[in-house]
């Protein structure tokens, strides 16, 4: 579960930064068909969560609306060196989970 | 390959028979403006919702909607008496109303969300804050969409 993750490697303290992420999944709507009309069913990743330290700081509901390999941008303080961990969690018991550090000074 | 007249045959016929049936069940699906009303009453509940302080930049005219650039951002100090709680993002005429919901807190420092979504039709784009005081405030945004996504058939 290839995973793209882009966090500053280094910050100042209170510095606001843009984390950035992307993965691979297909991201099936559940309403396509097949050229012999079977519905597709759907296979999407339904929730996103950041954490900084092991505190929260993003979470997201994803619907089918949200395109293939989804890419997530947001943002946050800075506030100590440590880790962020992204986790998503999706149809059929999908879970994918990847990490990043952060020196902050 | 090499392919047998025969094999040819079968593969057409099969294309054609199988051609016939789909269109009887494949009327796009669509969620219509009540749909839509609903989700966001679902999020919002019974409060007002004001226009003005979020910002939603998408593109007005979008070739392939399999793959839209979204960015959406909320004017708003972001301390912890006076920040953005939620963003939710909704649609018009996709097969479900939801696109995505998007939880922030005090220290995200800024209010910005982007990501890629779907748009199945030319259509609205609603994007909705919920403020830390529990105001709720709303954007909407026309997007032309010439090429669909969500409901194509699948090869």
């Amino acid at each position: 579960m290839a995973a793209l993750i882009n966090v500053p490697a280094k910050a100042r303290r209170g510095d606001v930064i843009e984390i950035r992420t992307l993965t691979s999944h297909v991201m099936e709507t559940g309403f396509r068909h097949t050229v012999d009309g079977k519905l597709v069913p759907r296979d999407i990743i339904t929730s996103f969560t950041c954490r900084y330290n092991g505190a929260e700081i993003f979470r997201a509901d994803l619907f089918p609306a949200i395109a293939a390999n989804p890419y997530l941008s947001f943002f946050t303080v800075a506030r100590e060196s440590g880790r962020f961990e992204f986790e998503w969690v999706g149809d059929n018991g999908y879970s994918s989970t990847a990490s990043a550090p952060i020196t902050v000074e | 390959m090499p392919t047998t007249r025969r094999q040819f045959l079968s593969l057409a016929g099969g294309v054609t028979a199988a051609g016939t049936i789909p269109i009887v069940t494949l009327r796009p699906l669509q969620a219509t403006p009540a749909m839509l009303n609903t989700a966001i009453r679902n999020v919002v509940g019974e409060a007002q919702i004001r226009t003005g302080k979020v910002k939603l930049d998408i593109p007005p005219l979008v070739e392939n909607g399999n793959t839209v650039p979204m960015t959406v951002s909320v004017a708003s100090p972001m301390t912890a008496d006076d920040h953005v709680k939620s963003i939710h993002v909704f649609n018009e005429k996709n097969p479900q109303p939801n696109i995505g919901n998007f939880y922030l807190n005090s220290s995200s420092g800024r209010a910005q969300v982007a990501t890629r979504i779907r748009l199945a039709d030319t259509q609205k784009v609603v994007a909705i804050a919920r403020l830390s005081d529990d105001t709720f405030w709303q954007v909407a945004v026309d997007v032309v969409v010439t090429l669909a996504a969500c409901t194509e058939e699948m090869n």
